[in-house]
């Protein structure tokens, strides 16, 4: 069964390397849902943050082939329940709407917009959660003359994770090490595939 | 930082004495601390500054210089698996590099261990489509190990350093490095090469579990029908003593993929031959009747499996490999023993029994003598005058003692050849098995012969596929190379020909290929040869090509419409595999 997974990759931070790693999904002809690029907890290594829509199966899959490209150190694969995620979104209103329309600025405060710029024709608003709370902004305001409207993709953190600082540690050493299981999600044989 | 950096440091604080060099002297001082001694490739204007300097290489380095680039990676490649060692090509940038892109997916599909270098623009240059300006890092993405463009010149020996590393170990496979004209052409201060043997994000050698092992020998020990199938990972791992050892301890029955061929001499009690699409018969329907299958070092490609729903179902699997993504792919291990076999396989047969599966082999033989009766005997010993592929095969061993590098194109003659090929030794049979390049055969033969210079080479083609890069007769003729080129030419292209007439109702939609003389286009690049199409001719004549001091091409004229049998048809599970 197909389900949403968010698949969390640290990696070097090459030229080169999103197109391996989008090449890995647009071959077998998956779409990205969502991806995100940043710095990680650990100085120098590179985090994508994926969000696709597929089984268990598939996902794990991808998730071993991404991690056997050469830059990657670590990919991990999650369900929902399992990471704590927000996506950021920004309104463009016509000001006067909100001056004028008492209910505007109420529906505003109720999902926790937050004004960024305002100005004589427009105001920006932002929010940041789940896809369904800030998708459902935009269906309220748009009768109110939603001018523009932006997402950005994910970024989640996973609950049980305990960084990245001493797995670096590890992937510094010459020969590899045992390493504990620490994300049994990712690859119930951890123990088998170490690195 | 990352590993390049990092590698920079290094060099930086080594006590060397700084020498001048420039990009293009650092690129082939790098070939030579690699134990690099030929390099296959083409010129062109953005390679130029490198062919420059190897002008003064020329006592170090040996260039052969090809016909088309796509021969020059082919021809790396037939070193790389007759030698074991990375071959290198060079080529221009633009149409130079796309030329090779063909071969960099057949050596990333059968992990052959390569290191590309390609030419580019002035760095100033990059993406303003100037002339010969190909984006080759991101055309090569999918099909290599890794690459990297190099603009500045001090980069080049740490990047060379991580390319062989990375090229050459764990599962190997191809990288490319395009170096822009400018970094070629740019004077440093090198410190000297130093090899890499660690990339931070990259670990080739897994660590081996030991419960997963004691597992896989628990269940082996507990097998009455065990089963080995086993892959070019042997080859590719340097183990096959150590396979040899674990089959001969545990008295297993052992079948390979195309591309393990010749890991295990052909002789041996335990080989019951050849597993797939036109692999025995033995081996294909007792995949599904074994209790215990132990795969090493393959990866269950469909040629291999047939229908996957219906490909070993009551066995229990032991799936032994150096790429954890292999594990569980394609079919489901019950146990997975990630690593190099070089390593599992002694711990493995530490752990189990020495036994003997005398009726279970036996089973192996029935199914032999059933399939010799109904495909082989008539296929080396045929009845009729036409010749066949099988019998020029059986010839040929008689000749070469199974002693000969056999190097083959893709289609039926590549399936004849790996079914009645004999071989004593590993690293003989060089084919393209993943991706079935049409045009390997030649280029890859001339490679394998600089890659075993001691060995006899003979490279098996059909008359499509030595059409595709024939030009490399002049790469012949230039370099004195002494190949021996047969040609099995049955007037089609065979193997497409075969399945329109199974399946498509013969309706033979442009399988029938018309052939130059080939003696007569040989003769003009100076290559001997002669046609052969009569029975008694064939052995003198096979006699008089292995003789012959140089290369020569012998065209053996066979059979037009015979069909390679057993066959598992596509979309049919192993158990159905047709004698007829």
């Amino acid at each position: 069964m197909k389900k949403e997974f968010t698949i969390t990759v640290y990696a070097e931070n090459h030229i080169g390397l999103l197109v391996r790693i989008a090449t890995i999904f647009s071959r077998r002809k998956i779409n990205i849902e969502s991806l995100n690029t940043s710095p990680s907890e650990a100085e120098g290594i590179h985090r994508f943050t994926i969000v696709i829509d597929e089984t268990e199966e598939v996902v794990r899959k991808l998730a071993r082939q991404i991690e056997k490209q050469v830059e990657v150190l670590k990919a991990y694969y999650n369900t929902n329940d399992e990471i704590v995620w927000q996506e950021l979104a920004l309104y463009k209103v016509p000001t006067d709407e909100i001056a004028e329309k008492v209910k505007v600025e109420r529906l505003l405060r109720e999902h926790g917009a937050r004004a960024v710029v305002i100005r004589k024709d427009y105001t920006i608003f932002e929010t940041s959660g789940h896809r369904e709370e800030t998708d459902k902004l935009v269906e309220v305001l748009a009768p109110y003359g939603l001018i523009e409207f932006v997402r950005s993709a994910r970024v989640a953190i996973i609950k049980d994770s305990k960084g990245f600082h001493e797995k670096l540690k590890e992937f510094e050493q010459t020969e590899p090490v045992e390493e504990l299981v620490e994300n049994e999600f990712l690859d119930k044989q951890d123990e088998v595939f170490s690195m | 930082m990352s590993t390049i950096d990092l590698a920079k440091e290094k060099i930086a604080e080594a006590p060397k004495e700084m020498i001048t060099l420039t990009g293009s002297q650092a690129v082939l001082e790098a070939l030579i601390a690699e134990g690099v001694d030929t390099i296959f490739g083409y010129p062109g204007g953005a390679i130029m500054p490198i062919y420059d300097a190897l002008y003064d290489y020329h006592d170090k380095l040996k260039h052969i210089l090809v016909r088309h680039e796509q021969g020059g990676i082919h021809a790396a490649q037939g070193l790389a698996r007759s030698s074991g060692r990375v071959g290198v090509v060079f080529a221009t940038s633009g149409p130079g590099a796309t030329n090779l892109v063909t071969g960099l997916a057949d050596a990333m599909i059968d992990s052959t261990p390569l290191v590309a270098v390609t030419g580019q623009v002035f760095a100033h240059l990059l993406g303003t489509d100037a002339f010969q300006e190909t984006d080759v890092i991101n055309i090569t993405s999918p099909v290599t190990k890794w690459n990297y463009q190099v603009t500045d010149a001090t980069e080049i020996p740490a990047v060379l350093a991580k390319a062989f590393y990375i090229a050459r170990t764990g599962r190997p496979g191809p990288v490319l490095i395009d170096i822009t004209k400018n970094a070629q052409l740019q004077k440093f201060e090198y410190a000297g090469y130093q090899k890499c043997n660690h990339v931070r994000s990259y670990r080739p050698k897994p660590i081996v579990r030991k419960a997963f092992i004691e597992e896989a020998a628990a269940l082996i020990n507990a097998a009455e029908k065990p089963f080995v199938i086993f892959g070019q990972g042997v080859i590719l791992g340097k183990a096959e003593k150590e396979f040899k050892t674990f089959i001969e301890k545990a008295g297993i029955p052992a079948a390979w993929t195309v591309l393990g061929l010749s890991a295990l001499s052909t002789d041996h009690p335990l080989n019951v031959g050849m597993l797939g699409m036109h692999g025995n018969y033995g081996p294909n329907v007792l995949t599904n009747e074994c209790d215990v299958l132990i795969a090493v070092g393959m990866r269950f490609d469909d040629r291999v499996t047939g229908r996957l729903d219906k490909y070993a179902k009551q066995a229990k699997l032991i799936h032994l490999d150096i790429d954890p993504s292999e594990i569980d792919k394609n079919v489901k291990a019950t146990v997975g023993v990630w690593g190099d076999c070089k390593e599992t396989l002694p711990l493995l047969t530490r752990l189990v029994d020495t036994k003997i599966h005398t009726q279970w082999l036996e089973k192996f033989r029935e199914y032999d003598r059933e399939e010799n009766k109904e495909v082989v005997a008539e296929e080396l010993y045929p009845s009729t005058d036409i010749l066949t592929m099988g019998e020029v095969i059986r010839n040929l061993n008689e000749l070469t003692n199974g002693d000969a590098i056999i190097v083959t194109d893709v289609g039926q003659h590549q399936m004849v050849a790996c079914r009645y090929a004999k071989f004593n030794q590993s690293k003989s049979n060089i084919t393209s098995g993943g991706l079935g390049t049409m045009g390997f055969g030649l280029p890859a033969a001339i490679g394998a012969k600089f890659g075993a210079p001691q060995r006899t080479v003979v490279a098996i083609i059909g008359d499509g596929g030595i059409q595709m890069t024939i030009q490399e007769f002049g790469t012949i003729m230039q370099s004195g190379v002494d190949i021996k080129i047969m040609i099995l030419n049955n007037q089609f292209l065979g193997m497409v020909r075969q399945w329109q007439q199974l399946f498509n109702d013969k309706r033979y939609s442009f399988v029938d290929i018309a052939s130059p003389d080939y003696v007569m286009v040989a003769k003009g690049y100076g290559i001997s040869g002669q046609k052969v199409s009569e029975r008694d001719k064939l052995k003198n004549a096979l006699q008089t090509m292995l003789d012959h001091k140089g290369s020569y091409l012998l065209e053996v004229m066979v059979g037009k419409e015979n069909n390679v049998f057993p066959m598992v048809p596509q979309g049919c599970s192993v158990s159905e595999v047709r004698l007829k």
